[in-house]
C-alpha cells in the first residue's frame, strides 16, 4: 500500500470473494452453453489470479480444465509517452491460438476501461477469437472508454479519491478487497 | 527485491556496458525475457514505439547488427531512416559535429550509430538531445552485443555468477571483447582471454581478467567458449604468418574442446570465418549457439529501445 493511502473499509472478504468467484464462473459456464472453446486470459498482474481461480471453479463445474492465459499489457498503453519512466515489462502468454476461442478478458478492478482496451489490441495481435468477454471481481466506474464487462463481482460506487485495493492469496498472501483513501498532498 | 534489481532505467544513452551497474544490466536482460515472446507471435509488432523516429546510422560496414537493430525498431513500430557511410555527407568533407547539428535539427528520438572511431557515440550523445545507442565504436565497446551474448549464456546456463568463460581469438581489435569482459565481471564471472601473442594488447591482465596463449589453455574448464572473428581485412599487419597456421593453433575443433566442460557452449558474434577461428563441425554442431545469438540479439535490441525512449533528455 502507497505511504498515502488510508484504509477506510473492508467491503469483500476471502469468504464473500469466494462466493462471487463461484457465482461468476456459473455465469460464465451458463452464458458459453459448452466450456469447451473457452479460454480465460488474466490481465497482470491480479487478473491472472482471477482467471486461475475462476478456470478451478469451471473445471469442478465441468469437469475438464479449461485453459488460462496471461496478458502484459503494458507495450500496448497509450500513456507510455506521458509517464516518465518507462514500466516494466512482464511476459505475455497464451497456451493455445485463440482463433475460434471464446476469450474471457479477467482483472481484478475497471475503472476507466484504459486497460481493457489496450488488452483488446494485444488479443487481436494473437488471432481472432470468436468472441470476448469481459469478467471483472470489482467494477468501480468512472469509465473514459465505452466498455461495459460482461461478469461483474461486485459493482461499487467509489469517488475518483478512492482506490480499490485487491489482493489475492497469490500475489499478496492475504485475500480482500477494500477501498483506500487518498489523502491530500499536503 | 534484492539490491542487484531495479525496476526503472534513468540513463538517456547506451553508449558502453563500463558505466553500467548490474542491477541495470540484470534489468535490460529481464526486458528482453519479456520481449522475446514477441517473435511468436502471428503478428510481430506491438504500437509501444509509435509516432517515434530512430535514425539508424552506419558509418561502418554491418549487416547483422544493422538488421537486427531495423527489425527491432520495426517490431516496435517506430519510424526507422537508415544512412549508411557510403554516399553521407560525412563522406563529401562534412565534419562530425555539423552531421551531429543536422542531425539534432531532424529531431530524431534516438540514433543507433556505428562508427570506425572510439568515442564518436559519446561526442553525439553530448551534443543532441535524442538518446544514443552504441552499435560499435572502433575497438572500443559494443553494448548490445554483450547484453545479447549475456542473454544467451543466461538462456543456457540459468545464470552468469560463476561461470568461466573464454574468450578466443584477436583480442586486439575487438570492441566485443571489451564489452564482453566488463559485462561478464560485473555479473560475477570470471573470464579468460586467448590469442596468439600478436594479438593480444599489453597489460590484458590488468583488466582482471586471466590471460592465454594457447587455444588448449583458454578453453580448460571453461562453461562458455566465445570465438572471437579474425579480422582478415586487417591481415595486411601480419600478426601471424598464414591463415592456415592460425587454424593449426587456435582455430576451435571438437577435439580442442576437450578439457572444457562437459556442458560447454560455443558462441560466435559473427560473422564467422568458416576453417579460420571455428571448424564447421562446430560452428554447425550441437553445442554451438551461434544462431540463438542472433535472434536473442532482436529481443535485446527491442528492450534496450524501449528502455531508452522512455527517458526524456530533461531528466537524463
Amino acid at each position: 500500500m502507497a505511504k498515502n493511502l488510508t484504509p477506510k473499509n473492508t467491503i469483500l472478504d476471502a469468504k464473500q470473494m469466494a462466493r462471487i468467484i463461484r457465482r461468476m464462473a456459473g455465469e460464465i459456464v451458463e452464458r458459453n452453453k459448452t466450456a469447451d472453446e473457452l479460454l480465460l486470459v488474466g490481465i497482470r498482474t491480479r487478473g491472472v489470479p482471477l482467471a486461475e481461480k475462476l478456470a478451478t471453479e469451471i473445471e469442478r463445474m465441468e469437469g475438464h480444465k479449461i485453459p488460462v492465459g496471461m496478458l502484459d499489457i503494458t507495450l500496448y498503453r497509450d500513456d507510455l509517452s506521458t509517464i516518465a519512466a518507462q514500466p516494466l515489462v512482464k511476459a505475455t502468454h497464451l497456451p493455445r491460438s485463440i482463433d475460434g476461442c471464446v476469450v474471457v478478458l479477467c482483472d481484478d478492478v475497471l475503472y476507466t476501461g484504459r486497460t481493457v482496451r489496450a488488452a483488446l489490441d494485444e488479443l487481436v495481435d494473437f488471432g481472432r477469437p470468436r468472441a470476448v468477454r469481459l469478467a471483472v471481481l470489482v467494477d468501480r466506474g468512472h469509465r473514459e472508454l465505452p466498455i461495459q464487462a460482461d461478469f461483474v463481482g461486485k459493482t461499487v460506487p467509489t469517488s475518483q479519491d478512492e482506490v480499490i485495493e485487491v489482493t489475492f492469496e497469490a500475489t499478496d498472501g492475504t485475500e480482500h478487497v477494500r477501498i483506500l483513501e487518498r489523502k491530500p498532498k499536503q | 527485491m534484492t539490491p542487484e534489481t531495479i525496476t526503472r532505467w534513468t540513463r538517456k544513452d547506451l553508449l558502453g556496458i563500463a558505466e553500467l551497474s548490474p542491477a541495470e544490466i540484470n534489468l535490460v536482460l529481464d526486458t528482453a525475457e519479456s520481449f522475446s515472446e514477441i517473435a511468436d507471435r502471428p503478428i510481430k509488432k506491438v504500437p509501444t514505439l509509435r509516432g517515434k523516429t530512430v535514425l539508424n546510422l552506419f558509418f561502418e560496414a554491418s549487416t547483422r547488427t544493422r538488421s537486427s537493430f531495423e527489425i527491432a525498431e520495426k517490431r516496435l513500430s517506430a519510424d526507422n531512416i537508415n544512412f549508411s557511410s557510403s554516399g553521407s555527407a560525412l563522406e563529401k568533407g562534412e565534419t562530425l559535429i555539423d552531421t551531429a547539428l543536422n542531425l539534432q535539427a531532424m529531431a530524431p528520438d534516438l540514433v543507433v550509430i556505428r562508427h570506425g572511431a572510439p568515442g564518436v557515440p559519446q561526442m553525439l550523445a553530448a551534443r543532441i538531445d535524442a538518446g544514443v545507442i552504441n552499435a560499435g565504436d572502433g575497438a572500443h565497446e559494443h553494448p548490445t552485443q554483450a547484453l545479447l551474448d549475456a542473454f544467451t549464456i543466461r538462456r543456457h546456463k540459468k545464470k552468469i555468477a560463476g561461470l568461466r568463460v573464454a574468450i578466443i581469438g584477436d583480442i586486439e581489435h575487438s570492441r566485443v571483447v571489451r564489452s564482453n569482459i566488463h559485462l561478464l565481471q560485473k555479473l560475477g564471472a570470471s573470464v579468460v582471454v586467448g590469442g596468439p601473442r600478436t594479438l593480444m594488447p599489453a597489460e590484458m591482465e590488468k583488466m582482471g581478467v586471466d590471460v592465454a596463449y594457447t587455444l588448449q589453455d583458454a578453453v580448460r574448464d571453461a562453461d562458455v567458449v566465445m570465438m572471437l572473428r579474425v579480422q582478415l581485412e586487417r591481415q595486411g599487419r601480419m600478426a601471424f604468418p598464414s591463415v592456415r597456421e592460425y587454424f593449426q593453433l587456435f582455430g576451435l575443433t571438437t577435439a580442442r574442446l576437450k578439457g572444457a566442460k562437459d556442458d560447454v557452449i560455443v558462441m560466435h558474434p559473427g560473422p564467422m570465418n568458416r576453417g579460420v577461428e571455428i571448424a564447421s563441425e562446430v560452428a554447425d554442431g550441437p553445442i554451438s549457439v551461434i544462431l540463438e545469438q542472433v535472434a536473442h540479439g532482436v529481443s535485446v535490441r527491442m528492450a534496450i529501445l524501449y528502455l531508452l525512449s522512455g527517458v526524456s533528455s530533461e531528466e537524463a
